[in-house]
């Protein structure tokens, strides 16, 4: 900048600095501009435009001696009367585009001050069209129209200017620069306050507009390629090639520069041209023609020949050709170097080839679009769908005009449906931000407003659940042609099998396939699904606890759609509805999968979930998706009456830290809440009832449906950072799942319960709302306190109560395990724990550190800890939040 | 346009006017003068420039301006321009 600064004298500089000044402050109060205001000032710069169509294109001919003034005044009616066509409904103020069902709203912001340059080429027209644009949409542009058009650009500006103001526009919206230098170019391109630059030139104007470091549009040059396809409307294609090429004698970048033409038509397609009006120049004739309208040292065609008539240029060439010669067609046998006339040409010589083949002809295509034609314009004549579609993937063009003229079919609005411009956009090919027809949109900054949206919730559930004692009888009305019992071995000696047999229908054949009372490895798994095909199952009973339940569900997923790949399925997601990797729909056969549970804790009847042990890599995995869900459940007490102490307070435990979890969880829903809140209730009054005395049938039986009522709110709510704890520790150290959780509940409770280091996004929940939560819990069990804190605090301490009475050690040191031997573990414990997915759905989002704090809280054991302090009173308005 | 003082009222219709009168307050003003542009709903280049000469005005006689009830609109446009640094602004 300080060059260019150095290189102005400080009156220019004071005179430039004004006409920014001049813009700012239009640009300015141009923001106070409602729609309406803006739409009353366009519509009368369009009839003033029209009006002086002709005036500005006689003019634009005297001065820059290119085109024809009838072509340059359609263009100047164009520019305005198509451009206001395709605006004046257009919405460029405030909200301009709603998207109700997506909560979004785009508004508009203007960009301030536009930098313009016009070309030499189409100078009023361009000018007209950006004067429309900038109004409506309420910016102000200093324009730089090309020195060699710059009264015609001037006064073009001073009509659009005049009937703007007089309308309403602020003053000072439009100036033009009189007379400049590239200096005052450089100058305002740099200049802090012009917000856009849209440079509409040559090459050199367009690259320094890119070059300043400011936002630009910078639309250049084209090299448009034309396919014209043996199945083509030949009549149609010869007279749109001539009408696009000769108007306004090739000015529009977007005119055809070279036609490339099947070998089948080629000789009758030349007639017609000739027919027509055009010449066809022999070999000498197109070698002299190279040389004299291309310069040799660039490549780039001569200015003298830019926008003269055919005539006039055989003339400068010395063709001798009839006077009433349209254009000059020019064979060529290739592209590039060597064959100087497969450049753009902006004057009426077309290059024409003779195609073998379609592959020879799409060749040649891209050759000519990558001649200095990327991203601008291509062309194609074929009534061929396919050779269009592999033509419009093959050209880098933002434009490729089908059937119809180049040029005026690139302006849009005319011969398609595209949006009406005089300012290409060519891509990044091009060097440009945009492919788009330049229109309103791009002058504006669009704001995108949007709301908060509530995420679509669900609750799953499987189809059919039978609960209470006895609930096995149900089999009975599940007819089944081979149904195969999958189960460990103490099911078989304690008798529940023969249980489970009694209720199949007689006429089912019965198959027992008993696997390791563990979790499932893939080894096991496949062998149960030898066993589904060797008796080509249609039923599978699944009896036994969370481990035989889940190997059944995995074994019917793998009977069902072999291909699964197991190892794919258990990809990490983070929401279930967008996750990568989706579950087989395709079945190569179908079972129907009844589950029985013969404990009270997983609720794995109800889970769409399922773990695998990955021996080979020492890892467990977890499948997850609603299709593992079992189709029936069956939750009936009789299979839990004999449930050892221990594993019945383990369980227990287990299924009250799913319904804690669930109920805090940030998928947590008044679907989830109701079975959570249930189940805590439940296990609660029936849990140490259950332990203290196993043959109780009332507790057998509530807490064996507490266990299943917990699991269909997790199934929808998920876990928490509970789980993943208990999953990383119980790993480590080989203790039970229910007993692992149960050492680290208290802790998350207290740890959930206060004002979190890290919030975890939730959109569907307003505010953080776990504690509040607890307190909820606490009432429900009617634990007392007055404030949240209190009855947070009041649960921490119930939950210690529970634990204390079911025998649970309080703490992981009584376990046996040392602190240093812990401490070692530390570091792979919270690494594994943070990996885990269970916390994903916890209320907070727990750091590293404190993952390591929550370990060091379960190993010193059980105690009171600090709860979050909450606002009081609870009101309803607040439980309404999940 | 109605005066009370140092603090004045512009008038919507008469904006430019009104920032005439406050050039002539500036004059007998102490400290601040108070320009209640509640009525003003638009300003146009004119009164852009009023403003931006009494701004450079007051700074000369180091006296502040207190514009009170300037809609946003208007703000806007003071903070594209970049005036808003020059004046204080009352609720």
């Amino acid at each position: 900048m300080a060059e260019i600064v150095a290189s102005l004298s400080e009156e220019r500089i004071a005179y430039l600095e004004g006409l920014v000044s001049q813009a700012r402050t239009a640009a300015a109060i141009f923001t106070q501009y409602t729609q309406e205001d803006v739409d009353r000032i366009v519509k009368p710069m369009v009839l003033a435009g029209l009006e002086q169509a002709q005036y500005l294109a006689r003019l634009a001919i005297e001065e820059t001696r290119l085109g024809v003034v009838e072509d340059k005044a359609l263009k100047n009616m164009v520019a305005t009367e198509f451009v206001y066509n395709y605006v004046k409904d257009k919405r460029t103020v405030g909200t301009i585009r709603e998207f109700p069902e997506r909560g979004v709203v785009e508004v508009a912001e203007p960009i301030g001050v536009i930098f313009s340059l016009t070309p030499i080429t189409n100078p009023t027209s361009t000018v007209l069209f950006k004067c429309i644009m900038a109004i409506k949409t309420r910016n102000a542009v200093i324009f730089s129209p090309h020195p060699s058009a710059g009264h015609c650009c001037y006064e073009a500006v001073r009509i659009m200017y005049e009937a703007a103001v007089k309308h309403g526009a602020p003053e000072g919206v439009f100036t033009c620069l009189e007379s400049h230098s590239l200096q005052d170019n450089a100058y305002l391109m740099r200049h802090k306050d012009v917000g856009l630059i849209d440079a509409t030139g040559g090459p050199g104007m367009v690259k320094a507009a890119y070059s300043s470091g400011k936002p630009a549009l910078g639309v250049g040059p084209g090299n448009t390629p034309v396919y014209l396809e043996k199945t083509a409307d030949l009549n149609m294609a010869v007279v749109d090639i001539i009408t696009s090429k000769t108007f306004d004698n090739g000015t529009i970048c977007a005119s055809e520069q070279t036609v490339v033409i099947d070998d089948e038509i080629y000789d009758s397609v030349l007639q017609k041209f000739s027919d027509l009006g055009a010449h066809i120049c022999n070999e000498k004739e197109t070698e002299l023609l190279g040389r004299t309208v291309i310069d040799p040292k660039t490549g780039y065609m001569q200015p003298m020949a830019v926008g003269q008539k055919a005539t006039d240029i055989a003339r400068m060439v010395g063709l001798s050709v009839k006077p009433n010669t349209k254009l000059l067609i020019a064979p060529i046998q290739g592209v590039g170097q060597g064959y100087p006339l497969s450049v753009e040409k902006l004057f009426p010589v077309l290059a024409v080839y003779r195609a073998k083949s379609v592959n020879e002809a799409l060749t040649v295509c891209v050759d000519v679009n990558h001649a200095g034609g990327i991203g601008h314009t291509a062309s194609i004549f074929s009534r061929n769908d396919q050779i269009i579609q592999k033509f419009s993937e093959l050209m880098n063009a933002g434009r490729i005009i089908v059937n119809s003229p180049g040029s005026i079919g690139a302006l849009g609005g005319v011969y398609n449906d595209m949006v009406p411009t005089f300012s290409f956009g060519c891509g990044t090919g091009g060097g440009n931000s945009t492919t788009d027809n330049v229109n309103v949109y791009n002058y504006l900054n669009i704001k995108r407003v949007a709301r908060r949206t509530q995420a679509h919730m669900w609750f799953r559930v499987p189809n059919q659940i039978y609960f209470n004692m006895n609930a096995v009888e149900n089999l009975r009305q599940f007819a089944s042609r081979s149904t195969v019992i999958i189960t460990n071995p103490a099911m078989e000696q304690i008798g529940h099998v023969d249980t489970v047999r009694r209720h199949i229908p007689p006429e089912t054949l019965v198959h027992v396939s008993v696997i390791p009372d563990a979790e499932p490895e893939v080894k096991v798994v496949m062998q149960g699904v030898e066993a589904l095909n060797f008796y080509k199952a249609d039923q599978i009973i699944a009896l036994g606890g969370g481990s035989v339940i889940d190997a059944a569900k995995i074994m019917k997923l793998k009977y069902e759609s072999p291909e699964a790949d197991l190892e794919e399925l258990a990809a990490p997601f983070l929401d279930l509805r967008k996750r990568v990797v989706q579950y087989p729909t395709e079945k190569v056969t179908q079972a129907r999968l009844i589950a029985i549970s013969t404990t009270s804790g997983t609720g794995s009847e109800v889970t769409p979930f399922a773990v695998l042990l990955d021996k080979e890599h020492g890892r467990k995995v977890t499948l997850a998706d609603y299709s593992l869900s079992p189709d029936v459940a069956i939750v009936d007490p009789q299979f839990v009456m004999s449930m050892p102490k221990g594993l019945t307070a383990d369980t227990g435990v287990d299924c009250l830290t799913h319904a804690l979890e669930a109920g805090v969880s940030i998928f947590a829903s008044p679907y989830t809440d109701s079975n959570a809140m249930q189940a805590i209730r439940m296990v609660f009054k029936f849990l140490p009832i259950a332990y203290e005395h196993p043959q109780d049938e009332e507790a057998r039986t509530m807490m064996h449906n507490a266990a299943c009522i917990a699991a269909i709110a997790f199934s929808n709510a998920s876990v928490g950072v509970n789980h993943a704890l208990a999953h990383a520790f119980g790993a480590r150290f080989g203790v039970a799942h229910g007993r692992a959780n149960a050492l680290m509940l208290p802790h998350v409770i207290a740890f959930n319960a206060g004002v979190p280091t890290k919030f975890m996004p939730s959109p569907n929940q307003r505010g953080y709302i776990a504690h509040k939560k607890y307190a909820m819990v606490a009432d429900l069990l009617g634990l007392g306190g007055k404030t949240i804190e209190e009855k947070v605090k009041s649960l921490v301490a119930a939950t210690e109560r529970l634990l204390d009475r079911l025998a649970i050690p309080r703490s992981i040191a009584e376990l046996g395990i040392s602190k240093e031997e812990f401490e070692r573990a530390m570091p792979e414990l919270v690494k594994i724990a943070f990996d885990d997915p269970s916390w994903r759905s916890n209320p907070r989002m727990p750091l590293l550190s404190e993952l390591a704090e929550l370990f060091w809280s379960a190993y010193r054991g059980r105690s009171l800890p600090t709860v979050a302090k909450a606002s009081q009173p609870q009101t309803a308005e607040e439980w309404s939040c999940v | 346009m109605t005066r009370n003082g140092e603090w004045l009222e512009i008038d919507g219709e008469r904006v430019v006017q009104g920032l005439q009168a406050a050039r002539e307050a500036l004059d007998s003003a102490h400290s601040d003068v108070v320009l209640d542009f509640s009525a003003v709903h638009r300003i146009d280049p004119n009164a852009l420039r009023a403003m931006e000469e009494l701004a450079g005005l007051a700074d000369g006689k180091a006296v502040k301006v207190v514009l009170r009830g300037v809609n946003v609109d208007i703000y806007k446009v003071l903070k594209l321009v970049k005036l808003t640094s020059r004046f204080s602004f009352l609720a």
